[in-house]
């Protein structure tokens, strides 16, 4: 959705193909640089990348998180041997890193592995997509932790009416040593977040050395909704999920049937003991339902976050439904409290709901031994093409096979069915 | 019309884009607001020209397509929206077009992930034209009894519940498309309904904010109370609540910002919304709610009591006397289109075509209930499929074999014969594949490839009528008829014509009787004394066979005739003899031929001097 964080191999690669390019030359990078995953053969990875004996190394996890210094993922002038042996000690490892946000827990996999190479200035410079144009972040005390020295940047606006080409850098660095070279570089940088459609591209620090720009350590986001425009300029380019973003076997196969379909299926186990257990169409409506539940007091009662929407077809919503009620049904609540399954939505627009119930009931006709057994209590709420029908279905299905199902249409608040569950209707 | 209203019922729309269904749902929705015009005028598609026609309630009206957007512009000076319904890829460049143009004062943008940097352009260049963009990523929104956007509001049914087809006092805006119908029902159910309510779309730049909107319904005076649906991510409500503070918004403003349970979730689940993210604090739907609370919004404890806090704003504003009473009236009916009468059992219809040889409305087409994949993983053959969509049967092994070996014999009989003569003399013309078999195909019939039916016809008759061979050949002799498939050029009893002799054998080895080739031999035997070139030929072997082919399959002898009348038997030689024809084609082609012209000396000119004159 829009804004995606990449690898920093990939940035990296991105600028050593644009920076040269846009600058007709002037500012090169080096293109020395591999990622390694855990599918790479570490014994023979010096056959293709012969550079690898020939400097000494820079090794860091490239898994979208930042200050890998702090938490001790980096290694800084090492041989290929001690690369290796380091990547070997952590490659599958569980880690747990600090970030500015908390701490997050996760599977290091990926690793980028450089040249490493001495500089003297260390420059900070960030570009960042806004609401009105974009902002262009300079501070010559790159290489730390920035917000510390916030002080000594710079900010230079680029309106969304106006060109970079009308913006005069150099006069805003005045103080800077490498001013005409720095301004110039910024401009090149510019055109290439400009062009790439990088929504947030940091360099920190950067440097020249040998006439050639380099960059130690890079975060850079792409609005991936360009990639019609810009399938060439990206080549493969992946969009990782965030560290410590670990799938369980039910969240992969529904993430597997979204994939499958132009419909939309998302599940989010939050708390699988959670006696409250969302099945609810459409994106807005679902956030607001988990909302009502938090809001309502019953955080740690909700057990996923999830929707289901633009009409997937029954057997989809079969399969979606069967994923919830296995999870549901795995065991009986530890308080002997009645679950809840709220089957919610607001008034869909076009799509048919009674046939999109249809899948929900053959799921709960399949679990509904299983559904008793745990002491399940279900609300519907939905309006929509059709929804008498889906609605009046529901009611038989209850009386059908003995599990109390309560059942409400837009006459009913849409989230009336959380307080009429949690706290019977107060 | 005010500089704060966008819309008016005699406000007049394009549609980009090929979407009818939402075009027939705006007219319906004008219907049943008693307008006097349609809203829509023109649909614009670069594909297509042309007319549409739509149904304006229940008659029928056309409306126009057109190539592009100054071409729709000119014919329609007086629209001034777009609904655009261009793809992610195409509606920046569209949008812009229409941007740039006088006329046109609104964009809807109903694609979704349309990048974010070319929303913020479209968002400039709208700033400085004193425009609006709504969207994109939204189903759009409605000004009730005047206007609907393409697909908002669902349903007639739905419109009609919510009450869209008349103005209430309500300025409704909300973030997600979504939720629209709820806002609509919501309000329908604790005010007099929405005024007007639009979905700015879920991106984190919208092309029109809540906050303009909310401007706009404060400057207007039919406009009693704001209600709005905010969201996470984004500080859009921050300056609300400052617009709330600063007194720029003093109508009571009930709203609510959606994403409370974000800090449940682990990081980097993303809602729906490509804005739904909240990279700080003051982007959180708690902040924000608490900051619009601060400011004097009614913000209710969570959505749950949103409907409350709604009705005791709008009784409160009624029990004060500002809420104007509302003038109802029952809206039109629209008749159910038939596709949904029909899913939904309310009507019938009698079909006026019937067909009962295979049907392609399947996930896979079939050949009389035989799915075209199995026909190719079980060895059908070409004799196998017309076994099945010309027989309607699954025909033995020996029986497809038959068909497929007549095919082969009649495939071609060299450029001479008048099929083939015609279909070279076209293609040289300089005519196409398809013309120059035709010409071929056209001369087939009784005298070129027709005896197969009529030998088929002729010994039918006589075996039928119980004639000995000799008498069958006096009579036929009496009618002054020759026998069809009796008769060859070249080939006598001592120098047969091997493709009969194979076809004979085969039907001896293979066929359950041959009572019709068995009396066609005798007939030869008797005309053969004759001349000895009056043998039974290909054409009326196979005549004779395809009868005693359907006689071993079981046929009754009437339906065997209805077969040879409806031309049955020709069929499989104008099958075989087609590929022939393409092959003298190609040939031609291939050669560069040029046109053929007749030379004069192989044609007798016997011209009267002058015509007959006749009174």
């Amino acid at each position: 959705m829009a804004r995606k964080g990449i690898r920093e191999y990939d940035a990296k690669r991105l600028l050593a193909n644009g920076l040269p390019r846009i600058s007709e030359g002037r500012f090169e990078m080096n293109l020395d640089r591999v990622l390694i995953t855990p599918d790479t053969d570490l014994s023979t990875l010096d056959e293709e990348h012969s550079w690898l004996n020939k400097t000494p190394l820079v090794v860091k996890p490239d898994q979208l998180f930042g200050k890998r210094g702090k938490n001790k993922l980096l290694i800084l002038d090492a041989t290929l041997e001690e690369a290796i042996a380091w990547v070997n000690e952590r490659m599958n490892l569980e880690t747990t890193i600090v970030q500015t946000t908390g701490t997050t827990t996760g599977v290091l996999t990926h690793f980028l592995v450089e040249p490493f190479i001495s500089h003297e200035s260390e420059y900070y410079v960030a570009i960042v997509q806004k609401e009105n144009g974009d902002v262009i972040y300079f501070s010559t005390q790159g290489g730390v932790d920035i917000e510390a020295v916030w002080d000594s940047v710079i900010t230079i606006e680029v309106p969304t009416t106006s060109s970079i080409d009308n913006i005069d850098i150099e006069s805003a660095l005045s103080d800077v040593p490498e001013r005409s070279l720095v301004a110039g570089f910024i401009k090149v940088l510019y055109r290439v977040f400009d062009q790439y459609y990088f929504t947030y591209l940091e360099l920190n620090p950067f440097s020249f050395a040998d006439g050639k720009i380099v960059i130690l350590d890079t975060v850079a986001k792409l609005d991936d909704t360009a990639s019609f425009e810009c399938s060439e300029l990206w080549g493969k380019i992946m969009f990782p999920k965030a560290f410590g973003a670990v799938k369980s076997p039910e969240e992969g196969y529904v993430a597997q049937l979204d994939e499958r379909t132009g419909a939309s299926l998302k599940l989010t186990i939050l708390n699988p003991d959670g006696i409250v257990w969302n099945l609810v169409a459409g994106g807005g409506a679902s956030v607001i339902y988990a909302d009502t539940v938090v809001d309502l007091g019953y955080s740690k009662e909700l057990a996923n976050y999830g929707e289901y929407s633009g009409n997937p077809s029954m057997e989809l919503t079969y399969e979606y439904t069967k994923t919830v009620l296995k999870l549901m049904t795995r065991q009986k609540d530890q308080q002997g409290r009645p679950k809840y399954l709220l089957i919610g939505g607001g008034i869909a627009n076009f799509t048919d709901v009674a046939k999109t119930f249809t899948g929900i009931i053959r799921a709960i006709e399949d679990y509904q031994d299983k559904l008793k057994e745990i002491g399940v209590k279900i609300y519907v709420r939905r309006g929509g093409p059709n929804y008498k029908e889906g609605l009046e279905n529901m009611k038989n299905l209850g009386r059908r096979i003995g599990i109390p199902i309560e059942v409400h249409g837009p006459e009913t608040h849409m989230t009336r069915i959380v307080s009429l569950a949690l706290k019977g209707g107060e | 019309m005010e500089e704060y209203e966008l819309f008016s019922r005699d406000t007049q729309a394009f549609i980009y884009g090929g979407q009818l269904r939402a075009a027939q749902r705006m007219l319906d929705f004008d219907y049943v607001c008693r307008k006097e015009r349609p809203s829509v005028v023109g649909i614009i598609t670069p594909e297509r020209g042309g007319w549409e026609k739509f149904f304006w309630g229940t008659s029928e009206i056309r409306i126009l397509r057109y190539r592009s957007i100054p071409e729709a512009v000119k014919a329609h000076p007086s629209a001034d929206v777009m609904i655009n319904f261009a793809s992610e890829r195409s509606s920046f460049e569209t949008t812009k077009e229409a941007l740039m143009i006088d006329n046109i004062r609104t964009v809807v943008m109903i694609a979704e992930g349309v990048p974010e940097k070319r929303t913020r352009e479209l968002r400039a260049i709208a700033t400085e034209g004193g425009k609006w963009i709504i969207g994109p990523s939204t189903v759009g929104g409605i000004k009730a009894g005047a206007f609907k956007i393409g697909n908002s509001g669902g349903t007639i049914d739905n419109i009609k519940a919510s009450k869209l087809y008349r103005p209430g006092s309500v300025g409704f805006v909300s973030v997600s498309g979504g939720l629209s119908n709820e806002g609509f029902n919501i309000l329908a159910r604790n005010t007099d309904g929405i005024y007007e309510g639009y979905a700015i779309g879920g991106d984190a730049y919208p092309g029109s904010t809540l906050l303009e909107h909310l401007l706009r319904y404060e400057k207007n005076p039919k406009i009693k109370m704001v209600v709005s649906l905010g969201e996470l991510g984004g500080t859009a409500e921050l300056e609300i609540a400052e617009a709330v503070s600063n007194g720029k918004i003093t109508k009571p403003l009930v709203m609510w910002v959606t994403g409370t349970c974000a800090k449940m979730l682990p990081q980097g689940v993303q809602f729906g919304h490509a804005g739904a993210k909240a990279d700080s604090d003051r982007e959180t739907a708690q902040y924000k709610n608490q900051a619009l609370r601060d400011a004097g919004v009614i913000v209710p404890e969570s959505f749950d009591d949103y409907d409350e806090k709604i009705r005791e704003t709008f009784d409160d504003l009624k029990s004060k006397g500002i809420i104007e009473p509302v003038d109802e009236f029952t809206p039109p009916h629209i008749p159910m289109d038939y596709a949904q009468a029909k899913a939904e059992g309310l009507v019938r219809k009698s079909t006026n075509f019937v067909t009962t040889i295979c049907d392609e409305t399947g996930d896979i087409h079939d050949y009389c209930g035989v799915s075209i994949d199995k026909v190719i993983k079980e060895n059908y053959g070409i004799g196998g499929v017309l076994g099945l969509i010309w027989f309607k049967k699954k025909l033995p092994r020996y029986a497809c074999d038959f068909l497929e070996m007549v095919i082969q014999i009649v495939a071609d009989h060299g450029p001479a014969v008048s099929g083939a003569h015609n279909t070279i003399v076209t293609a040289r013309a300089g005519k196409g594949l398809i013309e120059s078999i035709i010409s071929g195909m056209v001369t087939i019939g009784p005298r070129f490839g027709g005896a197969v039916n009529g030998a088929a016809e002729h010994f039918r008759w006589g075996l039928a009528q119980g004639y000995a061979p000799r008498e069958f050949v006096v009579a036929m002799k009496a009618k002054n008829t020759n026998i069809q498939g009796i008769g060859h050029r070249i080939h006598t009893v001592e120098f047969p014509d091997l493709r009969v002799d194979i076809m004979v054998d085969f039907a001896k080895k293979n066929f359950a009787k041959t009572p019709i080739l068995d009396f066609a031999l005798a007939v030869q035997a008797v005309t053969t004394q004759k001349k000895n070139n009056l043998i039974l030929n290909v054409d009326g072997c196979i005549g004779v066979l395809c009868v005693d082919l359907l006689n071993s399959l079981g046929y009754p002898d009437d339906e065997i005739g209805k077969m040879i009348d409806m031309g049955f038997f020709n069929a499989l030689f104008i099958i075989g003899r087609t590929m022939g024809f393409m092959g003298h084609y190609f040939d031609q082609k291939r050669l560069e031929s040029r046109l053929y012209r007749h030379p004069w000396d192989d044609i007798l000119y016997d011209v009267p001097d002058e015509p007959e004159e006749v009174e």
